[in-house]
């Protein structure tokens, strides 16, 4: 059986990656030229790994933490070096170790001045990518409350750079406004982090995710850490109004920069809302809930207007992610089991269409040197498939039914509607304005006549191909058969729910018998 | 007040009748759905390499999926009437514990029906692509398209529940929104799709919003355990989800106030628009109504309100189609006009729901066999719309000429013929609905009767100005006026003329047959229930005296103006209403006024404050809580790489504070 245990998946795939980016740095002369075809082989390892790992996973009890690994880093206040994954955590780690091949592919030829320097700036960004990577993986395996906060502070330092130093014209500019945001949070969520310490049990363990739930705060302090924790992860998420970092950082980072950034990073804000704020912090998470609530269907619309009136192809994407985190904070504060699967299966879905986004963004401006949509027009007739594969991830960011966004989208919907059904409406109206942004979007950029200056625009090499292709099929596949999916999610949210304290509403009219859950169990013969 | 009407429909029969689980040849049913979405995803995939075979792929799959429908329904024809309801278990779709739905399919009677219609209407249609597109370079394409929209069609009058019928649905949305745009290197084709896409997203808001409350309500979006609950909820929530499903509908089929993309989506290809924009997507929201039938049993309001705005777009329509020089938007105009009778038909409640869906069913074999003869005069014509530019063409298209001869006798519901059978129906139970009690038989009877007058006028407008009259083109050689466009009208070829002969011949006889010992009304009745007969408040022989008097006299009018007297070349001023109704009476510029614009406004008006205010404010204080000003001022400088060591050096000195806070 795969399911051993004793092996640390989870420490394996961060030092992976981790060797990886120290071999593309320790790489002599002769060789650097093949730094990328490194990172991508080590990449590609990860990726493997990690499918082992995820097949030693037991669904059956994927709201108990698997694959787990527990050192005592520094027993004197508490931290412990603790790993483990729920479904929730399983989900993000794979999303991130898929993405990672897909955006090293896809800076093969980003970088006109690669050749000029003899490929050093190349061998830079794909080695801060890796060690991003591992990063990645350990944040979402984090169980201790001062490991997860620090490599929520140290993810910042490989963004930092793949911002600043190999981004657009305004990087640096983008690069510290990002960390100054950050940083922000985090020194906040420090101080929660201390405060809570200092509030629970103690000990060699005191750090420990699973030691620190169910404490019996005073309510005012509870409220207080609450805040600390949520806004930093509101910062990171971002939502409405402190979310203007991201659609500088979008613009000005190269096109797979934003891919991880967006795709995964910012969901540490999710992921750290729905596994720490809500476990940790449950009354003061309903206090906050109906304030946080207006927050997300206001970013829900806001990041769509705002959208529709970029001139920017990378800030209009950015602004989209900032609707479609609306909706996933909603979920998650909508407290019904289903709007929070559907939250929890969004941040993967998000994931696929928002760095199919990105990356065919970036091929875009690979061919014309520019994201600003007055740039483009016709280009449909010209490059096809590059036309057709950016409609099917637009469609999937408006939540086309069969698309996987669709999914996690409408459980969020339906959800919401059993516990607070003037936001479920309002929120409602997103759709409308998602179907706006991204065909204003594809109509200015693919339809019309052809440009002159675009009428030999290359279609998508067969290496573009293989980098959006597995994100499409991974959009209809989860489209049309989310079950392993959701068979990952669905009892985290259980968990987490009974941890708020909240049940679900019954349905007024529903049956008595049990007709339509069949499938309660996750079976589905 | 319709409560009597209503208790006659067998709810609990019904429920019994769901529960049969699909065997035999229904357990084949989902490859109705599988066919043609196989043939779509082979062409799309194997992209220009199927250029030379990829049109034969799409009919091959489009045909076949027709034969598994008729094996079908010979299989149900077979079966007693209480049995005629199956459910097909496919998988389990969405397991999220409290909201568990499998995907599953629904044959009975209703689905069949419509299953018919579009294999057969949309085989036709083509076949008659092969031809029609047979210059065009992304031919392949165009049929990978109109397999998608054969197969989410499908879905979407298979799903077994609201959620697997909203794929459907906006699957059929994107194929009509990819076919619209077919043509999209010009630019108004594309805002058109786009134009399409939007409207029917604000209709969705409705669908979701209604499943919303579904599910909230019953635990469920099935149409099992949402019918079989229907009865139980109270009349608000029940009205607030028949109000929701008709915003949809509205969306969709083009229905007052949602209903401006019809006419600009006529810049599709024309077979689409025989396909899509009349026969099929577009009836749709007819389809959803007639298929909630037991929610709207408990909302005799929203249904009031689904009967007005069906009356409302019948008037809007057919004036619309009186005043449009342009023939595929004069069809577009009466297709919503006609969808404007099947909604009305559908808003009486039980006594109009089978003639709602009868009349949908002639009504798709006599439009589509219009558009496609409408595409064969502009193949004859240089792709030409513009009706003061025909005229005489029956010497040149006899086939074209007798094929839309037929549909035009058959909307204009000539007796005998089917539009006659099913519009008559329409027009009779308008009269006799609410019992005949208080306003609403006269005023939805009286709609419905003088629509069918405005009908003759506006359809015997287009076929004179098309085909009889003075030429008013040159095809050259003197014939015809010498400043006229020059044309060479012909027939089309046999892959053209042999599907609109086909669908002819539907138009004379598909009603009579369906009408004769009211045998489609009894094949519906597993869906519909059985409904009472309920007098009118006129004699049914007045009735349909006055209806025929009404077309006479329209088809007169028309034949005195454009068939007798000369035809202007140039539109005459006309009057308001003519102006009017050229310019849609408005739509347009309504809803620019009140959400183009202050739309527009508002998104400016948030980029502006966003970079302005909100983005200076939160910056701002980002700055000041990361404070210690000198690490931003230093990494602001340029000294980027401080920054790591600081941020280490950071690490470490709150680890001492907590370290030393702890000992």
């Amino acid at each position: 059986m795969l399911n051993d245990q004793s092996f640390p998946w989870l420490t394996t795939l961060i030092v992976v990656p981790l060797l990886g980016a120290g071999l593309v740095w320790a790489l002599p002369g002769a060789a650097r030229r093949h730094a990328r075809t490194v990172a991508v082989a080590v990449s590609l390892l990860t990726l493997v790994l990690a499918v082992v790992a995820a097949l030693g996973f037991d669904t059956a009890a994927s709201a108990t933490h698997q694959l787990e690994e527990q050192v005592s880093w520094i027993p004197a206040f508490g931290v412990s070096y603790a790993l483990g994954v729920d479904g929730v955590g399983l989900a993000l780690v794979l999303l991130s170790v898929l993405l990672v091949p897909l955006v090293l592919l896809a800076a093969w030829r980003e970088h006109p001045d690669a050749v000029a320097t003899g490929g050093e700036r190349i061998r830079h960004y794909v080695a801060l990518v890796l060690v991003l990577e591992a990063f990645m993986v350990a944040v979402f395996a984090a169980r201790d409350v001062f490991l997860f906060y620090v490599l929520f502070e140290a993810m910042l330092i490989p963004v930092y750079f793949m911002i600043g130093a190999f981004g657009g014209l305004q990087r640096r500019y983008a690069a510290v406004k990002f960390l100054l945001f950050s940083l922000a949070g985090g020194l906040i969520m420090l101080a929660g982090v201390i405060a809570l310490y200092l509030h629970g049990p103690g000990g060699p363990e005191g750090f420990l995710v699973e030691n620190l739930v169910g404490l019996d705060l005073p309510v005012t302090t509870e409220r207080l850490l609450f805040l600390a924790f949520f806004l930093a992860f509101a910062i990171k998420a971002p939502m409405w109004p402190v979310h203007t970092w991201l659609p500088d950082a979008a613009e000005q980072a190269p096109a797979g920069t934003s891919v991880l950034l967006v795709g995964v990073l910012d969901k540490v804000g999710t992921f750290g809302m729905l596994t720490l704020c809500l476990p940790l912090f449950p009354e003061a998470s309903r206090w906050a809930a109906p304030v946080i609530i207006v927050l997300a269907v206001v970013s829900i619309l806001y990041g769509a207007l705002l959208a529709i009136g970029q001139e920017d192809l990378m800030r209009l994407i950015a602004y989209t992610s900032v609707s479609h985190f609306g909706f996933i904070v909603l979920g998650i504060f909508a407290f019904s089991s289903v709007s929070i699967q559907g939250a929890s299966l969004y941040m993967v879905n998000h994931g696929l269409s928002t760095g199919a986004l990105f990356l065919l963004a970036g091929f875009l401006v690979a061919r014309r040197g520019t994201a600003r949509i007055a740039d483009y027009g016709g280009l449909q007739k010209v490059t096809p498939v590059l036309a057709g594969t950016f409609l099917v991830a637009g469609l999937s960011a408006l939540s086309l039914p069969g698309l996987s966004t669709f999914v996690s989208e409408f459980l969020v919907l339906v959800g919401t509607f059993t516990t607070n059904k003037p936001a479920a409406i309002v929120a409602t109206l997103g759709v409308v304005l998602a179907a706006l942004y991204v065909l204003l979007t594809y109509q200015k950029v693919f339809t019309g006549p052809v440009r002159d200056d675009l009428a030999t625009t290359p279609d998508l090499s067969t290496r573009e191909k293989w980098v959006v292709g597995p994100l499409i099929a991974a959009m209809l596949v989860l489209g049309f058969y989310p079950a392993p999916a959701l068979d990952l999610v669905r009892a985290p949210a259980d968990v987490t729910l009974e941890q708020v304290g909240v049940t679900d509403a019954a349905p007024a009219h529903g049956s008595a018998d049990a007709t339509t859950s069949t499938t309660d169990d996750g079976s589905d013969q | 007040m319709m409560t009597t009407a209503l208790a006659a429909l067998p709810l609990e029969a019904e429920g019994a009748v769901a529960a049969a689980s699909a065997s035999g040849a229904f357990s084949v049913a989902w490859l109705l759905i599988a066919l043609p979405m196989l043939g779509a995803a082979v062409l799309l995939l194997a992209g220009r390499r199927s250029d030379a075979w990829g049109h034969w792929l799409g009919v091959l799959a489009s045909g076949s999926a027709f034969v598994v429908g008729a094996v079908l329904w010979f299989a149900m024809m077979g079966l007693p009437a209480d049995e005629r309801v199956q459910d097909l278990h496919l998988f389990s779709w969405i397991p999220a514990g409290a909201f568990s739905l499998d995907a599953g399919l629904r044959v009975d009677p209703l689905s069949l029906a419509f299953v018919l219609l579009v294999t057969f209407v949309g085989t036709l249609i083509h076949v008659y692509s092969v031809a029609y597109m047979e210059h065009d370079t992304d031919r392949r394409r165009f049929f990978a398209y109109l397999n998608l929209f054969v197969a989410a069609m499908l879905l979407l009058v298979l799903a077994d529940s609201y959620v697997l019928l909203f794929v459907g649905w906006e699957g059929v949305g994107l194929a009509s929104y990819l076919l619209i745009g077919f043509w999209n290197h010009e630019m108004p084709n594309a805002v058109a799709a786009k134009k399409a896409f939007v409207a029917n997203r604000v209709g969705d808001i409705g669908m979701i919003v209604a499943i919303g409350l579904m599910f909230a309500t019953f635990g469920a979006t099935d149409f099992s355990s949402v019918f079989g609950r229907a009865e139980g909820a109270g009349e608000g929530l029940l009205t607030a989800t028949g109000l929701m499903l008709l915003l949809a509908a509205t969306g969709k089929s083009a229905q007052f106030p949602l209903q401006s993309w019809l006419g600009d989506a006529m810049a599709g290809p024309t077979p689409v628009s025989a396909l899509i924009h009349a026969a099929t997507m577009v009836t749709a929201g007819v389809y959803l109504v007639v298929r909630s039938a037991p929610v709207y049993a408990g909302a005799p309001t929203a249904l009031l309100v689904v009967a007005i705005v069906g009356a409302i777009t019948l008037l809007f329509g057919a004036i619309v189609g009186c005043a449009k020089d342009d023939i595929k938007k004069t069809l577009a105009a009466s297709t919503m006009s006609q969808i404007g009778y099947m909604m009305l038909a559908a808003g009486l409640g039980p006594i109009g729901y089978a003639f709602a869906i009868f009349h949908l069913l002639t009504h798709g074999f006599f439009k589509a066999g219009m558009f496609l003869g409408a595409g064969s005069v502009m193949h004859g014509m240089g792709d030409s719309v513009d009706m003061r530019r025909f005229g005489g063409l029956s010497r040149y298209m006899k086939v074209t000429w007798l094929t839309f001869a037929a549909g035009w006798l058959a909307i204009i519901g000539f007796p005998g013929l089917s539009g006659f059978w099913s519009k008559d129906k329409i027009i009779e139970s308008a009269y006799a609905v609410a019992d005949g009690e208080g306003w609403q038989p006269w005023v939805f009877g009286t709609v419905a009767l003088v629509g069918a007058g405005i009908t003759a006028f506006y359809m015997s407008r287009l076929f004179f100005m098309t085909f009889h009259g003075d030429k008013r083109w040159s095809d050259g050689h003197g014939e015809g006026p010498a400043d006229g466009p020059v044309r060479h009208p012909h027939e089309s070829p046999r892959l053209m003329t042999v599907p609109m002969a086909i669908l002819a011949v539907g138009s004379v006889a598909l009603g009579g047959i369906l009408a004769f010992g009211d045998s489609f009304v009894t094949w519906l009745e597993p869906v519909t229930g059985h409904a009472e007969h309920h007098e009118p408040v006129l004699p049914i022989w007045l009735i349909m005296v006055l209806t025929f008097v009404l077309v006479i006299a329209g088809v007169f009018l028309a034949w005195r103006q454009y068939a007798a007297a000369p035809v202007a070349v140039v539109p005459p001023r006309g009057s308001v209403l003519t102006r009017a109704a050229r310019k849609d009476l408005y739509q347009d510029d309504v809803n620019e006024a009140l959400l183009m614009l202050p739309g527009q406004y508002l998104t400016r008006s948030l980029v502006y404050g966003d970079r302005q205010l909100v983005d200076g404010a939160a910056t701002g204080l980002a700055r000041v809580v990361a404070g210690s000003g000198e690490i931003v001022r230093r990494v602001q400088n340029g000294y980027v790489r401080s920054y790591a060591s600081t941020m280490v050096a950071g690490i470490v000195a709150l680890t001492a504070v907590v370290l030393a806070f702890q000992i």
